[in-house]
């Protein structure tokens, strides 16, 4: 089931491949063909989940299963190594209620992703094969429970994304896809150390061998005590916690690593920013709380001052940032920069509350902001510009798409009855319980009313009032006497239109849905959450 | 005084003679083959390039039987402690064979040699003879014999290098390289000279053996030391002794480039491996303490020198071929670290990165010959909009540069996992040595995606839609060496369990 999801995509790239590239149509029904039933996996997996088994660590008896769920486990690679024993890695796939949002996300992302993509006009074939790779490594990522496959999935996203940022996106895009691209890949060679010192540390408690497996990782009983990165060497195990907290802070992506995003943001097409703000930044705060946290927790118990004030800087240098921009795609790429902060200021609070609502406002993040760049694709589609102020006036000329844009900005600053604001406050709630991290979370409250204002403000500019002298579109006078608008060379309907509405309904019935009731998602969490914050408390340490 | 020997002494040297030559049959055959292609150059008339080059591939295949045959062998020396057949050596004949097959090859396909050569004539000879003298580097057991044989691999590459006689760049390079070459070598026979001296010895574990029954001179050793790693480290081409690579590698016939960055440097880490680990004392036994010094600490040197100096100059070079030659300069350096960690699992190591060196390497350097039969040029600036134009040379292209950054699922990525994973091994002593790695591997990505930059991200100058495809023996060998890339990244159990075996020299293991 898992391998389906996973490679389902590869197996489209591999069709989309023998297809010839006249074939446009063809090329990209295959594509969302893939899309959707990964889709029906995700319901099915969704629907097959028992949310009572925690996950994190081994089960009864070392075993994964009757901890997670869905798994696979067959020996891949086995090395003789000379003296030191052997080398074994395992095709080993699993999910628990950590992943199990972040697969349904991935899956409806990706498939929103392909329904954006049908304009793309240039190369379709290559963009296509790409985009199908970039699809089943993120997927690979979210179920992968054996540290080498999480790496190989992990770099296999690289190079994919560095194309379709660099052919397919916009007048600056050299620079911001090897920006991206270099970026990433700093951070995620010192993960290659880490994962190697991990290996020689640990010992799978059934096998008695070395062990790349995430799941026997995570609890430190299996860990040898004078080893690399055993419970002795102290300071290997900062450094280790240091280096992998950075790599997976590049991607979320975390002041001062965040340069990379604005830039690969503004020159992307808008699918690849969908995919980007949907579904990448996650992958980041995803690796914290699948092996940063649970491996090393005395680590971020000492830490957790620290993310928080990171957590806090993000969200009002986020807020700051967008309050700034010009340019619309720039401010909500701020704006994510921002959210993201929320997620690790909950993961700070190290508490359960904290933790489910930083993995809720990541759900929440992707669908949400998902929606943003689509609408931001939109209006670029239109008008070729993003520049806030070449609008005004829109909503009486484009009234669903005003109606969208303001549902979708309403949730991005956290409106009761939307999904941002439960996310939002659990993760309040979490850092204010905290000790440690009560006073940072006041001064964050600061960011909500930032964010407010920077959405506001870009609604107001862009929507309420007159035209602008210098607008993007022309007014005209219809035949029907009421005042019409229309963009230079823009063919297609003015307002949204099928497709495009395809994309952004579903998301906005999610946004509404899960803010009134959250349970679907919260329920998949808690055990999991509860079982998370019982491995990383001090308590469980003290015994060990 | 010296005395003539006695009738059944000399019964007793041609016994064993003729007991060696049993050990000896590849390179005899080899040593047929190439003076099989003289003849049939001197013989057959006409348009014999076909014929020579399909002489030496059937040659060379055949090889491949008689090696096989010597793995029942057992391992040992003979011609009196000259030459040493073991399953490190057995190694790098499969090596150099499937090496020396892939060069002529990619010669069959490089339109280059049309253009400025009538006939192939000793070319094909020359390879073959170049197979020999590597095998032999990699098989001697004596400095004699080492001399002797890196010596017949230089001559027949600096005649190689300078195929291309009316093209002042291959000449040029030719040049060069004989003048590096002369002094380097003249600087590693001082080296044996001076350890002739100390030990009387020539064999590399009777000189093992003299070192460590007698306390030496600690400066004179790392004298000598020094002295030696220059002629090694000049067939690595690592830095400092790299000077000659660049511009050898870029004048060259592009084969030869591709041969000797990968065979050439391979013979020369066999050599560097089984002088170090054989004929010094090295870290691990008693000597260092009687010695004083810790040759381990050249080596780290070297290897950090070449990581930076490779990765970080190739960085502004504007020729692929010079690129690669920097970047080959970088990889020398990596596969240092596999020596330096002196076990049998860093051995193993260095084997893998070697063979996943040999796939990237040759499959980059074929790939860059096919674009310049298409452009003429191998400019990074002709490069623009070739993914269109060429597109599954492109696509091959891109898996080796994503090989050689060390990116999964690529076999690059194993060879550079399993050195790091060697050196993480050894505790926290040398986490800064794969620290430099992993670092100048990133620096590394930067300049590798300059070549898919121009390919795919920028549209060529004179835009024309025309897609060009090589034939299709070149397709298929691109093919399947794109395929082994990928997939030996992913599967790699039988590369790893290859050299593995091979980690065994004079059929000791290092622990």
């Amino acid at each position: 089931m898992l391998s389906l999801i996973v490679f389902l995509p590869i197996i489209a790239g591999l069709v989309i491949l023998a297809v010839p590239s006249s074939q446009k149509q063809i090329i990209r029904i295959v594509s969302l063909l893939a899309a959707l039933a990964q889709g029906v996996l995700a319901v099915l997996i969704w629907r097959g989940y028992d949310p009572a088994l925690p996950g994190i660590t081994a089960g009864p008896g070392g075993s994964p299963l009757g901890s997670f769920q869905f798994v696979e486990k067959v020996p891949w690679i086995s090395l003789n190594l000379g003296g030191f024993g052997s080398l074994n890695i395992e095709y080993f796939l699993g999910v628990d209620g950590i992943s199990i949002t972040m697969v349904i996300l991935t899956a409806l992302v990706s498939a929103i992703g392909v329904l954006s993509s049908w304009t793309i006009q240039k190369q379709v074939k290559g963009y296509f094969i790409l985009y199908n790779l970039l699809a089943s490594a993120m997927m690979g990522c979210f179920v992968a429970l054996d540290f080498f496959l999480f790496y190989v999935f992990w770099e296999v996203m690289l190079l994919p994304m560095y194309f379709l940022i660099g052919i397919w996106g916009g007048p600056n895009r050299e620079y911001a896809a090897i920006k991206f691209f270099l970026y990433t890949l700093f951070g995620s060679v010192f993960m290659l150390l880490v994962m190697i010192g991990l290996y020689f540390s640990v010992i799978d408690p059934v096998t008695g061998n070395h062990t790349f497996s995430l799941v026997a990782m995570a609890s430190q009983e299996n860990y040898i005590k004078d080893a690399i990165l055993g419970p002795d060497n102290v300071m290997w195990r900062y450094i280790a916690f240091i280096v992998l907290f950075i790599g997976f802070a590049i991607k979320v992506p975390m002041f001062p690593f965040h340069t990379w995003l604005p830039d690969a943001h503004v020159e992307a097409p808008t699918p690849i920013s969908v995919i980007l703000a949907g579904v990448l930044l996650k992958l980041g705060t995803y690796g914290m709380i699948r092996i940063n946290f649970p491996l090393f927790p005395e680590v971020f118990h000492a830490s957790m001052y620290v993310i928080g004030i990171f957590g806090a800087i993000n969200i009002i240098y986020g807020a700051f940032c967008a309050l700034a921009q010009q340019d619309l795609k720039k401010m909500v790429a701020y704006s994510s920069i921002s959210h993201m902060g929320y997620v690790l200021l909950g993961l700070a609070a190290g508490n359960s509350e904290g933790m489910v609502g930083a993995l809720y406002q990541m759900f929440n993040h992707g669908t949400i902001t998902a929606m943003l760049f689509l609408l931001v694709g939109v209006i670029y589609d239109r008008a070729h510009t993003r520049q806030i102020d070449k609008f005004g006036g829109l909503a009486s000329y484009m009234p669903v798409y005003a109606a969208l844009v303001t549902v979708a900005w309403f949730a991005s600053l956290g409106l009761p009855g939307l999904s941002g604001f439960i996310s939002e406050a659990l993760v309040f709630v979490g850092a204010f319980s905290s000790e440690t991290t009560r006073p940072i979370a006041i001064v964050s409250v600061l960011g909500i009313v930032f964010g407010a204002a920077y959405l506001l403000w870009s609604l107001q500019r862009m929507f309420l009032g007159k035209r602008k002298a210098d607008a993007a579109y022309d007014l005209e006078i219809g035949a029907d006497g009421h005042e019409h608008i229309h963009f230079h060379d823009w063919k297609g309907k003015l307002d949204l239109d099928g497709r495009e509405l395809a994309m952004l309904v579903p998301l906005v019935l999610i946004t509404i849905f899960l803010g009134i009731y959250p349970m679907p998602v919260l329920g998949m969490l808690t055990s999991s959450i509860n079982k998370l914050v019982q491995v990383l408390s001090p308590v469980v340490m003290s015994q060990m | 005084m010296f005395e003539l020997p006695s009738g059944a002494e000399i019964q007793g040297i041609i016994a064993s003679l003729k007991a060696s030559v049993g050990f000896f049959i590849p390179e005899i055959y080899l040593s047929v083959l190439f003076m099989l292609l003289i003849l049939i150059d001197l013989v057959a008339k006409g348009r014999k390039n076909n014929l020579l080059s399909i002489t030496t591939l059937l040659g060379l295949a055949g090889s491949i039987f008689f090696i096989y045959q010597q793995h029942s062998m057992p391992p040992g020396e003979f011609f009196f402690g000259m030459y040493v057949l073991d399953e490190f050596a057995l190694f790098f004949k499969y090596f150099f064979v499937l090496s020396g097959i892939l060069a002529v090859i990619v010669t069959m396909a490089d339109e280059q040699f049309d253009r400025e050569v009538k006939s192939m004539g000793e070319y094909y000879a020359l390879i073959v003879a170049m197979v020999i003298g590597m095998i032999m580097m990699a098989s001697s057991a004596d400095l004699l014999m080492i001399f002797l044989s890196m010596e017949l691999v230089s001559f027949t590459a600096y005649i190689l290098t300078g195929y291309f006689k009316r093209n002042s760049r291959s000449s040029e390079a030719a040049l060069k390289y004989l003048v590096y070459g002369a002094v380097s070598s003249g600087l590693m026979v001082y080296g044996f000279s001076l350890i002739f001296g100390l030990t009387a010895q020539t064999n590399l574990i009777k000189i093992s053996t003299e070192l460590a029954t007698h306390g030496y001179d600690p400066l004179l050793m790392i004298l000598l030391t020094l002295l030696i790693l220059a002629g090694f480290g000049y067939k690595i081409g690592a830095v400092p002794f790299h000077f000659w690579s660049p511009d050898v590698y870029e004048g060259a016939p592009t084969p030869i480039t591709a041969y000797l960055s990968v065979a050439s440097k391979a013979a020369g880490f066999a050599l560097l491996m089984r002088f170090f680990y054989i004929a010094v004392p090295h870290g691990g036994q008693p000597y260092e303490d009687i010695l004083g010094i810790d040759w381990r600490s050249l080596l780290i040197i070297l290897s950090v020198a070449s990581m930076i100096y490779g990765n970080v100059v190739a960085l502004w070079q504007k020729n692929v071929k010079r690129l690669l030659a920097y970047s080959s300069i970088a990889h020398a350096g990596y596969l240092i670290l596999g020596i330096i960690v002196m076990d049998k699992f860093g051995t193993q190591a260095t084997l893998i990165y070697l063979l996943s060196y040999f796939l990237m390497n040759f499959g980059a350097f074929f790939v860059v010959i096919l674009i310049a039969n298409k452009t003429g040029s191998e400019n990074l600036d002709d490069y623009r909009g070739l993914g269109k134009k060429m597109p599954l040379a492109g696509a091959a292209l891109t898996v080796f540069l994503v090989s050689l950054v060390g990116l999964p699922p690529t076999v690059g990525f194993i060879g550079k996992l399993m050195i790091f994973s060697a050196l993480l091994t050894k505790g926290s002593l040398y986490i800064w040595l794969a620290l430099i790695g992993i670092m100048t591997s990133v620096i590394s990505l930067y300049y590798y995606m300059l070549i898919p930059l121009n390919m795919y991200l920028r549209e060529s100058k004179q835009p024309d839609d025309t897609t060009f495809n090589p034939g299709m023996p070149a397709q298929i060998l691109m093919v399947v060496l794109m395929v082994l890339t990928l997939y030996f990244g992913l599967f790699f159990t039988p590369l790893s369990d290859f050299a593995e075996y091979s980690s065994a020299m004079f059929g000791i293991v290092l622990q």
